[in-house]
C-alpha cells in the first residue's frame, strides 16, 4: 500500500519511475517530490507507470499540478507505460485527451 | 426488493492512512461475491472516492474523527455506504432515507467531490448522496453486469 518514487536526472531531463499505489495516503509525497523538479525552466518530466497498482483522483490531481506547472516552465509532462486500467482512469476523466500519455 | 443477506460495518479513523485497507476489504467481499477483476477494480476506485471524501471532510470538522463504512451484501449486487459522522448507522433505515433520482443538475451542488464523484457515478450502477449532519454516501453494484452503468446520475438529497 506504499509508493515507491524513483527519480534520475539527466540535464533538461527527469525520469521517474514509480511503483505501488497512489491515492490520498501516498499522492502528498508524491506531488512533494516531483513538483519542485517541474518549477524548473524546460524540464521534460517522463513518469513511468508500469508498476503503478492503484491510481484514483487524488493521483489524477497531482499529474494535473505537474502537467501545469510543467507548462508554465516552458517544459513538458509525459506518462509512460500506462496499464489498461490506469490508462482507461486517464479516458474517463477525459484527461487523455489533454495530456501526453502512452501505453509505450 | 431482495433482502440482505449479510451486512458488514467497519470504522477507520478519519486519516488518509486507512484508505488502503478499505480497498483490501472491498476486494475481499467482492472477489468472494464472484465479481469480475474489471469490476472489482472500478469498486475500489469509487470506494476510494468516497472514502478518501469523507477522511477530508470529517478531518475539516472535528479533530479525531471517524469514517463509517456499511458493506450490504446482496444475491445480486453489493451495496456500499460510506459516512463521515463517524457514527453507527442503521442500514436499511439510512438506506430508505435516501431519495429517488431526481435532475442532475443536482450534480453541480456537490462541489465537494469534483472528479472524485464523476468517477463514482461512472463506476458505479447506482449513486446516491445523503446530507444530514454530515455525509453519506451510497453506491451499489450489480453482479454479472445486470445494469448498464451509463445515465447513472448522483442526487443528493437534503434529511434533517
Amino acid at each position: 500500500m506504499n509508493l515507491s518514487i524513483d527519480v534520475h536526472q539527466k540535464e533538461e531531463e527527469v525520469a521517474v519511475v514509480l511503483a505501488g499505489e497512489i491515492d490520498a495516503f501516498t499522492a502528498p509525497n508524491l506531488r512533494e517530490e516531483l513538483l519542485p523538479l517541474a518549477e524548473e525552466q524546460g524540464k521534460i518530466m517522463m513518469i513511468n507507470l508500469k508498476d503503478v497498482s492503484y491510481l484514483d483522483s487524488t493521483g489524477l490531481g497531482v499529474f494535473v499540478g505537474l502537467f501545469k506547472k510543467l507548462k508554465e516552465n516552458g517544459g513538458e509532462l509525459r506518462l509512460v507505460e500506462l496499464s489498461d486500467r490506469v490508462r482507461r482512469l486517464f479516458e474517463i476523466t477525459g484527461l487523455g485527451n489533454v495530456m501526453n500519455i502512452s501505453a509505450k | 426488493m431482495k433482502q440482505v443477506m449479510d451486512y458488514i460495518e467497519m470504522k477507520i479513523p478519519a486519516k488518509p492512512d486507512y484508505v488502503g485497507v478499505i480497498r483490501l476489504t472491498l476486494s475481499g467481499i467482492a472477489s468472494r461475491m464472484g465479481y469480475t477483476y474489471e469490476e472489482i477494480e472500478d469498486m475500489k476506485i469509487a470506494v476510494s472516492e468516497a472514502t478518501t471524501n469523507a477522511v477530508q471532510h470529517a478531518y475539516s470538522n472535528e479533530e479525531g474523527g471517524e469514517v463509517t463504512l456499511g458493506f450490504g451484501v446482496y444475491e445480486d449486487k453489493l451495496e456500499v455506504m460510506v459516512a463521515d459522522s463517524g457514527k453507527s448507522f442503521n442500514f436499511i433505515q439510512t438506506r430508505n432515507e435516501l431519495g429517488p433520482y431526481t435532475d442532475s443538475s443536482t450534480v453541480e451542488q456537490l462541489s465537494e467531490g469534483g472528479l472524485g464523484l464523476y468517477l463514482i457515478e461512472t463506476l458505479m450502477d447506482e449513486v446516491r448522496v445523503l446530507n444530514h449532519s454530515g455525509v453519506t454516501v451510497f453506491m451499489a453494484k450489480y453482479l454479472g453486469g445486470e445494469r448498464e452503468n451509463n445515465g447513472t446520475t448522483a442526487t443528493t438529497h437534503e434529511a434533517n
